[in-house]
């Protein structure tokens, strides 16, 4: 019993717990509910900032909610809902909203509540998540500016297959640019071990495409490649998960390896990957600190780049927390430049260009006032974060064999493909 | 694209809803649009514009899309407060439904669905017929969720219009979409119901399977939800299932990949071969590991459904326990359920890393998360007993930081680890001492003083110790106290010496006669007879071998588990709570042919249990009163005069304020009822008015009672005259307990839900609350000893406690006497001349046979009273809060 349920409302509201707008969808919650609910909780967070849980049940109703700058939306169920389809819709409301305001905020929804209200009844009917792909919906719910005399019709997608695209976009120029992406998180512990590598890849797209293009993209994939019978040629990789835009059919991938799907028009991320083999840092940032009683500390940092000479790490940053209340800094680097940043409570260390095989330092120098803080506290103690990209290359080492693109008409398209890589969550916990 | 809307928000506050109302009657199509524009935002706002509503239903003939959708917003919005006017937009709506353009005839469906008004739901059948078939599938989706909106108006309406079966046959629709709304309203029907209608066979199966490839990433959450209340035949079938969902865990959508592994976990338990077990687990702990990139608030979902998965399954993850490494910036609610993962990961491979990094979570600032990471070191060393030493060895580091609450934190969860091992590492001892001046919190001080007596004869200076602890004896909290005396006692029977038999001296005397706490003075009272009569025995009871205690990480029932795992993704899921427990719509509707309903006849039906014995008389035949409650004495005094005769009961209930409604006239045809249940004489009545404010004569009243809590059941068939329009009738109808009761193992509900019936008019159904005080027992008196006795036979998770913020009791007296005719027993009452609370113990019975025993502590005349109930069955205590709130309130 009680498997399922859908939301009775969504709210916006603003930081003070006002609410902004709302849609009713089953008439069994109300907004005077949702703001004493929202002002409890507001009271128990500045009791107790770690209560600050995205889900909670209040006097039989649930309250589902996210941030998104000064706002938030919240999902209301008085029933066994999907906590995770509602939570997600949530932040697809925030996408569409995007894409129609370009920022969503308090003023533009002010601005734009006739669009809202009429975007919500069409997402949502009933408390169940229906449609939430922005490219379509404004072809059909327009802004005041945009509004045309003709009366508008739901559009194919809406209910059709593919969903997700719209017929009859022209292109004089039909292109296709393919980024991948991929991100390094790594987490060093304050010994120095590399405790978790992981890297995460993105295949961002952007089409320019007429018609209804049937595309179909050859990875270096080895279970790919194994079936085929040419694991012997070239290199192959192993990617632990593999996820796709809906656009991608899945029960295809899952018996042949090929990866064929009709694009939405525009940029989406078409997959991601995740692997998480061990491997090493590119930029290794080893880091001593010399207290010197409560007068001063001293940091010697020593960045190294651990990847092949022809490649260049661009935009490092290297972020060094400090005590919150160091003055006076004093730093020496030997390369870029290095700049106190107060306001982060931490040193930024920039160094434009990094090839691969170097080795950098900087030393710093900041005063610490005499007056010792409040004992039994302790220090908060932030990582080092890295920031850098390393265009044309990859860790994975992940290539885009093909990309094939056919369409009645029969018209040719380019393909431009680009590989990066760059630093995710990098963190180098320190003593 | 931005509009510029805002300016609808201003408005001149002085004559704002006449202008307005000449606005909205204006002939100029953009002052008309604007106008509704501004109602809206007044809407928006929160003012009440209901009294615009003929103006703004009038402005609903448009073709402007856009001011039609406001007009409507305008509808859902209102229509509730003025139920008669709504009417005036039936006329259009039909009319929209026939629309040429699907938009707005889906529109028209949806908006009308949304209005709950009983006219306008008999005109929304013939539109939703046609839209149920329409040649476009967007007015179809829209028109098969409009069905589960009909069937929570008027069910009946549903079934009779055969909507059930067209919904049906949606499934097998051209339209992927159309096919998952039509999933989800079937869902959504079928839980309101106990008779079957979304039958999940082999046939609607496969058609489901074939719509989950091709439908929106919503419709085929829908879909695998639905999916997992499917029983597979055999392990055939469940393999076959899995085959075609597995993909799914491949979608970029973070919900359908959850709902993927909720099917599969289902199908897995029917699956046979080993091997394809593994392989499929092999296939979900990378999804699963991947929802730790999704945004926090979905990590969150994901890692309260990951706890679950790996109690069932432990392997599934067991190579992946760094992925719950926190990160710096993770969220606290995400860090804290990381930790709980990597508890139930952590093993003798890896702990050496997870120590390594709860380390460093003890060093964080967030003092919550400190010290959760603090208890898993402790947790972790009672799980994995060869690396307890290497647990104890971080937790003595962390002591060594002297940072207060890391330092208490690792005395209360070093007090389990030695309570898991006995007699191993006690060398540790000397190191816990020296931190004992920073104690101040009671938890770490109790462990401590625990600790201490526990291992009394291995500690040279333990009488010292304790000694220490004495002399702030009466400030301590209970807690404390409690292991004060219990150490002192361990300390004198390991070194019955002089020091320590004057410090027990002194406690049982600071126990005995210097608190009020009736806990410590019981267990003083128990340890001074022991040690006085035969200090042999004592030591046999009090250093008696405890039992070891173990590792509970996985701590949940595996019943319980499995019904969690069955709602993966879900709310359920998250609270790890079953459904019912949280869900307040449980509205079942019974459906016509599944159970006619049937009136009670004949005098058989009050043969059951007698019924409670009336007015027992003062208890003569029990035990003689101790000598000290002379105040009891009193009481019983007044027992006698209010249980001579119903008389001082009754008419407290004669002049009692009007009856709640339970059924209100606009929703039902005019026929309002009101009423609640009432006890009398020993007996229950439900007290009634039947008030006819509709049109016709109404007759031939019936009624019937689903399955309750208590089982109450109607004693005697209703009996009403034929009421006209615009009288009422009364009745008592008695009401006879442990007749209809719910199959054993529901959930205990404070509510009844009620069916009447006439000759003219459809089934009302309307659910009333059962207050518990109806069902209190005549012979719930409990005698004073047997109370005590009773009270402390139950251990102390039997005892809950709530606080009753804003309840006032302004006369004990006059509550006494209320509580006594509510039967609620008097036992006897304490005065905290500390606080100057009154602290009132009372007994309670509830059928068929449970004693409740109540502490109820107040200051009178101010606000709050803590109610603690100690009884057998603990589940009815937040029943009876409600029921005691009630009866205060009423005085």
């Amino acid at each position: 019993m009680a498997k399922s349920g859908a939301a009775s409302a969504v709210f916006i509201m603003d930081v003070k717990g006002r609410v902004l707008i709302w849609r009713d969808y089953r008439g069994d919650v109300s907004a005077t509910q949702a703001e004493r609910f929202f002002n409890k909780l507001m009271d128990q967070q500045s009791e107790n900032p770690s209560s600050n849980n995205p889900v909670v049940f209040d006097d039989g109703v649930t309250y589902m909610y996210i941030q998104h700058n000064n706002l938030y939306l919240m999902a209301v169920s008085r029933q066994n809902a999907n906590a995770a389809s509602l939570l997600l819709f949530l932040h697809r409301i925030v996408d569409v909203f995007k894409h129609y305001f370009e920022e969503l905020e308090e003023e533009s929804l002010r601005d734009n509540f006739v669009v809202v209200y009429e975007l919500l009844d069409e997402m949502m009917d009933y408390g169940y998540p229906q449609y939430t792909e922005a490219k379509i919906l404004s072809e059909f719910i327009k802004t005041d500016a945009y509004k045309m005399e003709v009366t508008q019709r739901p559009p194919m997608a809406v209910t059709n297959a593919v969903s997700w695209r719209s017929e009859g976009i022209r292109y004089k120029k039909n292109e296709v640019f393919l980024d991948v992406v991929e991100s390094v998180n790594i987490l060093v512990n304050s010994n120095g071990q590399l405790v978790r590598s992981e890297v995460v890849g993105a295949l961002k797209m952007r089409t320019y495409l007429s018609g209804m293009p049937e595309c179909k993209l050859g990875l270096n994939d080895r279970v790919l490649l194994e079936a085929q019978g040419r694991a012997s040629k070239g290199k192959a990789i192993d990617l632990d998960d593999i996820k796709f835009h809906q656009c991608v059919r899945l029960a295809r991938f899952e018996n042949d390896r090929t990866i064929s799907f009709i694009p939405p028009d525009g940029a989406f991320d078409l997959m991601t990957y995740r692997l998480s083999t061990q491997i090493r840092p590119l930029v290794w940032v080893e880091c001593q600190v010399e207290r010197h009683s409560r007068s001063r500390v001293e940091f010697m940092v020593k960045a190294k780049s651990q990847f092949k000479e022809r490649s260049t790490a661009t935009n490092v940053e290297i972020e060094l927390p400090v005590p919150m209340d160091a003055t006076t800094p004093a730093v020496r680097c030997t390369m870029g430049t290095a700049t106190y940043a107060p306001e982060r409570e931490a040193l930024l260390w920039k160094i434009k260009s990094f090839p691969g095989g170097k080795e950098y330092m900087l030393r710093a120098k900041f005063s610490l006032p005499s007056v010792a803080p409040e004992e039994d506290t302790p220090e908060k103690r932030p990582p080092i974060r890295v920031k850098f990209e390393i265009p044309y290359f990859t860790v994975s080492g992940i290539q885009v064999r093909y990309l094939k693109i056919i369409e009645k008409s029969g018209y040719q398209a380019l393909p431009w493909v680009r590989y990066i890589t760059m630093a995710g969550e990098y963190e180098i916990r320190v003593i | 694209m931005s509009g510029h809307d805002s300016k609808y928000f201003t408005t001149t506050k002085k004559g704002e809803i006449h202008e307005l109302k000449e606005e909205l009657n204006s002939q100029f199509k953009d002052k008309k649009k604007d106008a509704v524009k501004k109602v809206i935002a007044a809407m928006t706002v929160g003012k009440d514009v209901s009294m615009l509503f003929t103006d703004v239903v009038n402005c609903m003939q448009t073709e402007n899309l856009e001011l039609k959708k406001l007009v409507y917003l305008y509808l859902i919005n209102y229509a509730k407060s003025q139920p008669d006017l709504a009417i005036l937009a039936v006329n259009t709506f039909v009319k929209d439904s026939q629309d040429p353009n699907p938009l707005i005839r889906a529109l028209a469906v949806r908006t009308m669905g949304c209005i709950r008004v009983d006219k306008i739901t008999e005109y929304l059948c013939d539109p939703l017929q046609k839209c149920l078939k329409d040649d476009d599938p967007y007015v179809r989706k829209t028109a098969a969720i409009c069905v589960a909106k009909l069937f929570d108006i008027n069910p009946e309406l549903v079934e009779d219009r055969g909507f059930l079966e067209t919904l049906k046959d949606l499934i097998s629709d051209s339209n992927p979409m159309v096919v998952a709304n039509a999933v989800a309203a079937l869902s959504e029907i079928q839980e309101s119901t106990t008779k079957l209608i979304f039958d999940l066979n082999s046939n609607v199966l496969f058609k489901l399977l074939a719509a989950l490839n091709e439908c929106t990433e919503w419709g085929q959450v829908f879909i695998l939800d639905s999916l997992s209340r499917y029983k597979a035949k055999d392990a055939r079938d469940a393999e076959s299932i899995v085959e075609r969902v597995t993909p799914r865990l491949q979608h970029a959508n973070c919900a359908v990949v959850l709902s993927s592994v909720k099917v599969i976990m289902q199908q897995l338990e029917l699956i046979t071969s080993t091997d394809v077990v593994r392989n499929l687990m092999k296939k979900m702990a990378p999804p699963l590991v991947t929802l730790l990139s999704a945004e926090p608030e979905i990590q969150y979902v994901a890692l309260r459904n990951i706890n679950l998965i790996v109690q069932k399954r432990p392997t599934i993850l067991a190579h992946e326990i760094k992925v719950f490494f926190c990160k710096y910036n993770d969220p606290i609610y995400v860090k804290l359920e990381k930790l709980e993962i990597m508890i139930k990961l952590a093993s003798d491979r890896n702990i050496d890393q997870v120590l390594l990094e709860f380390k460093e979570y003890a060093t964080e600032v967030d003092v919550d998360f400190v010290r959760k990471a603090v208890r898993a070191i402790g947790r972790c060393a009672i799980k994995l007993e060869r690396a307890a030493e290497r647990c104890i060895n971080v937790l003595l580091d962390l002591i060594k930081i002297k940072v207060n609450y890391v330092v208490q934190e690792a005395i209360i969860v070093i007090k389990d680890i030695f309570r898991r091992y006995p007699n191993t590492y006690e060398s540790i001892i000397a190191t816990l001492c020296e931190s004992l001046d920073t104690l101040d919190e009671p938890e770490a001080k109790a462990s401590m003083i625990w600790i201490i007596g526990e291992y009394a004869d291995r500690i040279d200076n333990a009488d010292e110790l304790l000694e220490s602890f004495l002399e702030t004896f009466p400030e301590e909290p209970a807690q404390v106290q409690l292991q004060l005396l219990t150490a002192a006692v361990k300390l004198f029977l390991k070194k019955p010496t002089e020091g320590p038999q004057q410090m027990i001296q002194v406690v049982l005397n600071n126990a005995t006669q210097e608190t009020d706490n009736p806990d410590l003075r019981d267990r003083a009272y128990v340890y001074w007879r022991l040690l006085s009569t035969d200090p042999e025995a004592a030591k046999d009871v009090v250093l008696a071998e405890k039992p070891v205690i173990s590792d509970d990480s996985n701590q949940l029932d595996p019943s319980l588990l499995d019904e969690l795992l069955g709602n993966i993704s879900t709310l359920s899921s998250v609270y790890h709570k079953p459904p019912e427990v949280f869900v307040s719509r449980t509205k079942v509707v019974p459906l016509r042919d599944e159970e006619e309903l049937e009136v009670e006849s004949g005098p058989e039906e009050s043969s059951g249990p007698a019924p409670p014995v009336q007015g027992l008389p003062t208890p003569t035949g029990l035990p003689k009163p101790a000598p000290v409650n002379d105040l009891l004495g009193d009481l019983m005094g007044l027992d006698v005069n209010s249980d001579g005769g119903p008389a001082p009961a009754s008419p407290a209930a004669r002049t009692a304020p009007p009856k709640p409604i339970l059924l209100q006239a606009s929703a039902a045809q005019g026929l309002q009822i009101s009423g609640q249940m009432v006890r009398k004489n020993g007996q229950i009545f439900y007290d009634l008015t039947f008030d006819n404010q509709g049109t016709v004569p109404l007759d031939g009243f019936m009624i019937q009672f689903n399955k309750n809590t208590f089982g109450l059941a109607a004693g005697s068939p209703l009996q009403l005259p034929t009421i006209a329009p615009g009288s009422s009738a009364a009745t008592e109808l008695p009401m006879i307990p442990l007749q209809n009761l719910p199959p054993p193992g529901t959930p205990l509900a404070a509510t009844l839900q009620v069916a009447v019936k006439n000759n003219q008019q459809p089934v009302w159904y309307f659910a009333d609350k059962l207050p518990l005080q109806a069902v209190f027992l005549e012979d719930g008196r409990i005698e004073r000893g047997q109370f005590l006795e009773t009270w402390k036979s139950l251990p102390d998770s039997n005892e809950v406690l709530k606080e009753l913020k804003d309840t006032v009791i302004p006369n004990v007296d006059i509550l006494l006497e209320k509580l006594n005719a509510s039967n609620a027993f008097f036992i006897a009452r304490r005065l905290l001349k500390e606080t100057n609370q009154d602290v009132l113990y009372l007994s309670v019975k509830l059928p068929p046979n449970l004693p409740l025993l109540v502490e109820l502590t107040f200051a009178v005349g101010d606000p709050g009273v803590k109610v603690a109930v100690k009884t057998s069955s603990t589940e009815y205590a937040p029943l009876f809060f409600d029921a005691i709130d009630e009866l205060i309130k009423s005085i």
